[in-house]
């Protein structure tokens, strides 16, 4: 971290952008305490009970992970690789997202399973509901801890508080409404911080426009600077995958990035799942990715072009300094392109505005890690402490242990953030193994709703050996026992745990004993009633533009469309 | 911290009790007055300059003022409606 300290980050940040900075923080523990009244059990608590319409679950949808990595991250990846980034979110995110919508979620919300998880443990039994509980919830409370410590170090560079002060406050803000409102207050808080990182990123992005001369100023500045024209097309991308084949980066990308990394991530992991579960109706728990990916499709603009922008006109990041880092090396300046976005913000934003962005900022971090603490205490109350500890309680007894568990889990945050800070390399390497459990993860889930005689010891077996091989992939890539460029390790590791997983579920059910198919209703395609996963089409419901098939179809002409043009 | 944990026999559904899309207007319209006021009244030159000579806090200001009309608009056009008692949405527990 010190080589970020290098470049001076610090923001001139006045009285007034306190004051607009402290209006968010005041709205956001007020939507705690306005949600708190809408809790009476633990299904509201834990799933706002199930009654929250579409576009808020939507845009919480997208806002959960519009946390702190992929905001920096992304503007960070435009000012290195410029536009191909934008496959991130592309082929990366959207055709996931609509098959979530479109082919999942009926399973999902038609079986009232309250968590990711909990539709394991019906479909497979508690082999596999174990591995994929307890790695989850881990995982969330390393990816919080590390959010928690980003924010406070972003706090420290730009405004000067000490790192633990930060941490304590930020953790102390989320714990409150989260643990007041459960998942209400995480999803009203995520719409609003949608709101706000939009209204901090739009008017940086049109600045950093007329800053550069507009689109042809940036296309000109960009071609002629290291990295070149490549920037300025989404494909194929070679910068991006360091593979120097057209052939196989195009390849990379679409199987890699596009199918089984983004499947795994957006159509298993309980955090996004989490936020349609919450809707009121079947229909609206399929629209809830859909109308997710409208924004999903435009956030590369205000997110990635401000990365493009910085590295042509910030100092620290344009010409010999960007030829550096691209080539690996650290600049002269001590800049990196973490920084790309502090720096545009620091170079061009006025007094006023510039307060709205360190909100919309500060947003970001504080979505990312509330999502993660929603998500855990549900897996957490629900599926190891009701399933396997304390069986049979009240209701009450399970909504008051979730806000124990909100309370607990944040102080485990903290000390996540604590380990963050000693060992940044250490969370970067776990987060990557957590990663590797969402390839596999999606292998399992498509095989087990569709194929039901897959028998709950293949699940298992067939998650563990996936998730080996991905860690083999990656060790050998980590040593240079196989040469892999940067992101192409991730890519293969993916694909790898995906084939394998597939291909041991497979082997392993033909000697093993089936679940039988009575327990499998409304869990496998075959053997559901074709009513339990029908969404009604009056009432709320009704009219054409509230159709998850019609409308996943504009979304697929839309991406195709800017895939074109881009 | 208090905890209630009092039982409720009969489940009301109180869905969307407060509207998230005044709190949204709420912030919007304040941040959009805030900064048209910087816009109008407290931008020097320096501040253009810095902004490549876009009044920034003005635009953005008016744009921010422009989407909370929309919103409140809206909340008012199609406000939320409580089911009183609707049977079908009871969780499976």
């Amino acid at each position: 971290m010190h080589v970020l300290a290098a470049a001076n980050l610090r923001l001139d940040a006045h009285a007034i952008d306190y004051v607009l900075l402290a209006f968010y923080f005041v709205l956001v523990l007020g939507i705690g305490y306005l949600a708190r009244k809408q809790v009476s059990s633990s299904i509201d608590f834990f799933l706002s009970g199930r009654s929250l319409p579409a576009w808020v679950t939507g845009l919480a949808f997208i806002s959960a992970n519009l946390g702190a990595i992929e905001v920096m991250g992304m503007s960070a990846n435009g000012a290195q690789y410029g536009l191909p980034t934008a496959h991130y979110f592309w082929i990366g995110a959207i055709p996931a997202m609509l098959f979530l919508g479109v082919v999942m979620m009926p399973f999902y919300y038609g079986s009232k399973v309250r968590s990711v998880p909990e539709f394991m443990r019906r479909r497979f039994g508690t082999g596999a509901h174990l591995t994929n509980g307890v790695s989850f919830a881990l995982a969330q409370i390393l990816i919080a801890g590390a959010n928690l410590y980003l924010l406070a170090s972003v706090v420290n560079l730009l405004l000067g508080w000490p790192i633990w002060v930060s941490i304590v406050i930020a953790a102390v803000i989320v714990l409150a409404y989260t643990a007041l409102g459960g998942l209400s207050a995480a999803i009203y808080n995520e719409v609003l911080q949608f709101f706000v990182i939009v209204a901090a990123l739009v008017p940086l992005t049109i600045v950093g426009l007329y800053k550069v001369g507009g689109w042809n100023g940036l296309v000109d500045k960009v071609t002629g600077g290291p990295g070149g024209s490549a920037q300025l097309e989404s494909w194929p991308g070679n910068q991006l995958t360091g593979f120097g084949s057209n052939f196989l980066s195009v390849l990379g990308l679409v199987f890699g990035l596009g199918f089984v990394l983004s499947f795994g991530y957006w159509t298993t992991n309980f955090v996004e799942v989490q936020r349609a579960m919450a809707s009121k109706s079947m229909s609206a728990a399929q629209r809830t990715p859909i109308i997710g990916a409208f924004p999903k499709m435009l956030i590369p603009f205000i997110v990635i072009i401000p990365g493009m922008i910085a590295a042509v006109t910030v100092t620290e990041l344009q010409g010999a300094n960007k030829e550096a880092l691209v080539a690996g090396g650290s600049a002269p300046s001590g800049a990196t392109f973490n920084d790309a976005l502090l720096l545009l913000m620091r170079d061009l934003l006025p007094n006023g505005v510039l307060g709205v962005a360190i909100a919309g900022l500060l947003a970001s971090f504080m979505a990312g890690m509330a999502a993660n603490l929603s998500s855990f205490n549900t897996v957490f109350t629900y599926d190891i402490w009701q399933a396997y500890i304390r069986k049979h309680k009240p209701d009450s007894y399970y909504l008051n242990m979730g806000r124990w568990v909100t309370a607990g889990a944040t102080i485990l945050a903290i000390g996540t953030a604590a380990i963050a800070s000693q060992y940044s390399n250490l969370m970067d390497y776990l987060q990557q193994l957590f990663s590797f459990f969402n390839a596999p993860l999606f292998a399992t889930f498509i095989l087990g709703m569709f194929w039901k005689r897959m028998s709950p010891a293949a699940a298992w077996i067939g998650l563990l050996s996936g998730t080996a091989s991905a860690i083999v992939v990656f060790l050998l890539a980590e040593t240079g026992v196989w040469d892999l460029p940067g992101q192409g390790a991730s890519f293969i590791g993916a694909g790898a745990a995906f084939v394998v997983d597939i291909v041991v579920s497979v082997a392993v059910t033909t000697v093993t004993k089936p679940r039988p198919a009575s327990e499998l209703a409304g869990l496998v395609y075959s053997l559901t009633p074709k009513e339990s996963i029908q969404r009604s089409t009056i009432g709320e419901d009704a009219g054409w533009y509230r159709n998850p098939g019609l409308l996943a179809g504009i979304v697929l002409v839309l991406t195709i469309v800017l895939n074109i043009a881009f | 911290m208090a905890i209630e944990t009092t039982e409720t026999p009969v489940r009301t559904r109180r869905a969307g009790a407060f509207d998230i899309r005044l709190v949204i207007s709420l912030l919007t319209g304040v941040y959009g007055v805030v900064l048209t006021i910087m816009g109008v009244a407290f931008t020097d030159q320096a501040d253009l300059d810095k902004a490549a000579g876009v009044n920034i806090n003005l635009w953005a200001g008016i744009g921010m003022v422009v989407f909370t009309a929309l919103f409140v608009l809206w909340a008012v056009l199609r406000p939320i409606r409580v089911p009183v008692s609707d049977g079908d949405e009871i969780p499976a527990e």
